[in-house]
């Protein structure tokens, strides 16, 4: 099975060969490295950029702005804040111009906590992306849906922030990405560059298909009756291990994974919150404000009266950073145990 | 709110010119071939040549034209701003010298074989050189929703013009100078001699973006045909020049980098014409940038937001340039008075009709958030 970073490379490589992507670009993204997470490597149109984040984001808007399609990497999430305004006008420019000036490009940068990347390589952007109108925002949890959701993403005329978790790149699914051998060894064969001697090492592409995972649209990953977890990208394994876990117990959880937070998949919580009458809404970025609070707000406003409990956000700390020692990450961000508790809670609320 | 128009002198004069012409239509066809010859570009070449630098008669009358044609509109967009029908103002006067040329030499048209221009807010001149009609410009003003640039949703000056690969203006400052990078890498990319141009404040070089576009534009074997510029007008709003600056000239930032640059004056229009034309031609040539540091004026002040009143100290580039071809039997007293006129009637009317043109519906907020209008409103999903 692929990894998250071979799944997101297998993917630029059909963008490239099919979708019409020119460029895919950002730091350390070209040769020799392929991107500090290899999520780029071998690939035909992969360049390096000077290390100017606003650069990368403002290159991307004028190649946009052109018709070519292009994928942008910011190669920590934690150093796509200094572009904020730009992605601003990337997210307002069709607006702007009453329709005129299209933007078809990719923004993708890891996120998130997890690897103990300390005050710099843990921050979130997902609720900071929620509030840049203009932009689909896509957080995919395992290797497919980063394959699917990336050629939704490269075939969106819109501008499409493609958040990937750190911590995610070398996991792996459970199902193949349409053409990719089964074998994994022989996959790693074929696109991984060798460590040593690679010198003119190209990569041998399986014969890939398209697949796509429509923006907008999330995943039941853990059916169950009495609580609705909505959750997306690292968070959905951590739930859905606890929701295994409860399930021994008779608390029967149904974990969402949402996918994309803009557009975002309201039937399907709404639906499910119809069914279970309960709901906690769980992500890493800080609580305060938070993209879950939105969406608890919603079901306040819309699913009142079917409501059991409560409904709930469990979110990282309000804190300025999260600390390198295991202690303070596991602190800030919500692990088994948070996630496991807060179910509890709400499912112990009696109306 | 006035409903009328608030134009006392000019529009005056305008209007006792158009009662004294026979009909409307008579001034009209008088206009066009004004116009028309003035567009003619002949080899005949101007009277005095160490003043208008060899370029044809025709050439110099058609960018006195256009500069006469952009002076008026601003004037009348400023009123407009003035009598309450609109909400703020900012634009080019001053900058006409520059600006006519600028969009004179560009080559004009959509797609990559053609130049692409990322203007600031001060590029009406521009506009009007690569022939928006003055209507555009008003309705743009009176935030109508025949805003052809915006639907009624930006400020004055904030152009947009896909067919002529115009980039829509932003408000923020410098944000032009990367994306003007970006459009040239696609440009080189698809091997025609197009050029992207940039254009820009003083005070903005202070931005990071500006050094963004020198790093990015000048990489070595993988330089952009980039024209870069800078309008020096010695202001940032209220903040002189003096004291914001170490460097003698903006444009020895671009030495750093190899990048070709020199200082010009931009009151001079024909000055700038023939710099434009080698820089350009430099540039199409080499697929390498070029930087110009353009000394400009800003006759109205920064924007509504300091008035927009005339600075009648500063040199006037439109007055200057036509005392010399008056000077020289270029152009007669006459020909100059109905200039003026012709464009006065023009502005007037166009007030007259964006002001009876409705103005965007309030629903319409939801228009363009996403390509096709897909819905954007969350309470829809
Ligand atoms: C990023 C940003 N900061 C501040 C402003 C507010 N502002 C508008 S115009 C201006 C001065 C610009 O001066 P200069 O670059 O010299 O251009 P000029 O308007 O004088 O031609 C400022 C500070 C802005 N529009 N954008």
């Amino acid at each position: 099975m692929a990894s998250v970073a071979q799944a997101i490379r297998m993917a630029l490589h059909y963008g490239e060969k099919h979708l019409g992507v020119k460029d895919v670009f950002g730091q350390d993204v070209g040769a020799p490295l392929g991107g500090v997470f290899t999520a780029t490597q071998g690939l035909k149109t992969a360049w390096n950029t000077p290390l100017d984040e606003r650069g990368i984001i403002s290159m991307a808007m004028g190649i946009a702005m052109t018709g070519d399609r292009c994928v942008a990497e910011i190669q920590f999430g934690d150093y796509i804040f200094n572009t904020i305004d730009l992605l601003k006008i990337a997210g307002n420019t069709l607006w702007c111009t009453n329709g005129q000036v299209e933007l078809p490009m990719v923004v993708m940068t890891p996120v998130g906590a997890g690897i103990f990347g300390s005050v710099y390589h843990s921050h979130s952007f997902d609720a900071w992306a929620s509030r840049l109108p203009g932009w689909k925002i896509v957080m995919p949890s395992n290797p497919l849906d980063a394959y699917g959701l990336m050629l939704a993403a490269i075939k969106d005329p819109n501008p499409v922030l493609y958040l990937k978790s750190k911590a995610l790149m070398r996991h792996k699914g459970d199902e193949l990405i349409p053409g990719e051998p089964a074998d994994e060894k022989e996959l790693k064969a074929m696109i991984d560059k060798p460590v040593q001697n690679s010198v003119g090492w190209k990569a041998r592409w399986p014969d890939l298909e398209e697949y796509i995972v429509p923006i907008g649209k999330g995943k039941i990953t853990h059916a169950g009756e009495h609580i609705t977890v909505v959750t997306y990208s690292r968070m959905v394994h951590l739930c859905n291990e606890v929701a295994e876990k409860l399930s021994h117990e008779g608390i029967s959880v149904e974990v969402i994974d949402l996918r994309s937070i803009y557009p975002y998949d309201w039937q399907m919580i709404k639906e499910s919150i119809a069914k279970t009458g309960r709901v906690l809404f769980v992500n890493e970025d800080t609580e305060v404000t938070n993209f879950g609070e939105h969406l608890a707000y919603r079901t306040t406003q819309e699913c009142f009266y079917q409501l059991m409990a409560r409904p709930r956000v469990l979110a990282g700390k309000n804190l300025p950073g999260i600390g390198l020692s295991p202690n303070l990450e596991k602190n800030s961000v919500p692990q088994h145990h948070d996630i496991e508790v807060a179910i509890r809670e709400v499912v112990a609320e009696v109306p | 709110m006035s409903k009328k128009t608030t134009v006392k002198p000019a529009a005056k004069a305008a209007s006792k010119a158009a009662q004294k012409a026979a009909s409307k239509a008579k001034s009209a066809v008088k206009a066009k071939a004004v116009v028309k010859s003035a567009k003619k570009v002949t080899t005949k070449k101007a009277g005095n040549k160490s003043d208008f630098g060899g370029l044809s008669e025709d050439l110099l009358l058609r960018m006195h034209d256009l500069m006469v044609k952009s002076r008026v509109l601003e004037e009348r967009v400023i009123k407009i701003y003035k009598a309450g029908e609109g909400f703020f103002w900012i634009g080019g006067p001053g900058e006409e010298a520059f600006g006519v040329p600028l969009g004179m030499l560009a080559r004009k048209g959509q797609g990559l074989e053609y130049d692409w221009m990322h203007l600031h807010y001060r590029c009406t001149p521009t506009m009007i050189a690569l022939g928006m009609p003055m209507i555009e410009a008003v309705r743009l003003m009176m935030n109508r929703a025949t805003d052809p640039s915006t639907g009624g949703r930006n400020f004055a000056g904030h152009y947009c013009f896909p067919q002529w690969n115009v980039a829509p203006v932003t408000s923020p400052i410098e944000v032009q100078y990367p994306l003007a990078c970006g459009t040239a890498h696609a440009q080189k990319r698809a091997g025609h001699k197009s050029i992207s141009i940039v254009t820009g404040g003083d005070a903005g070089t202070a931005e990071g973006d500006f050094a963004t576009c020198l790093v990015w534009a000048s990489r070595k074997g993988q330089e952009l045909p980039v024209l870069i510029t800078v309008q020096n007008n010695g202001y940032g709003i209220s903040t002189p020049y003096e004291g914001q600056h170490g460097e003698t000239q903006i444009a020895d930032r671009a030495k750093a980098f190899n990048i070709r640059s020199r200082v010009i004056d931009g009151t001079n229009p024909v000055e700038t014409y023939i710099a434009l034309q080698e820089e350009m031609d430099y540039i199409r040539k080499t697929g390498k940038p070029s930087f110009l540091e353009v000394k400009t004026t800003r006759l109205y002040g920064h924007s509504s937001a300091d008035g927009a009143n005339r600075k009648t100290d500063l040199f006037d580039p439109v007055m200057e340039f036509e005392k010399k071809l008056l000077a020289a039997g270029i152009l007669n007293e006459t020909e100059v008075k109905k200039i003026w006129e012709i464009y006065e009637e023009e502005g007037i009317k166009a007030q007259e009709q964006a002001r009876g043109e409705p103005s965007p519906a309030a629903e319409s907020v939801w228009d363009h958030v996403f390509v096709n209008n897909e819905n954007a409103d969350w309470r829809k999903f």
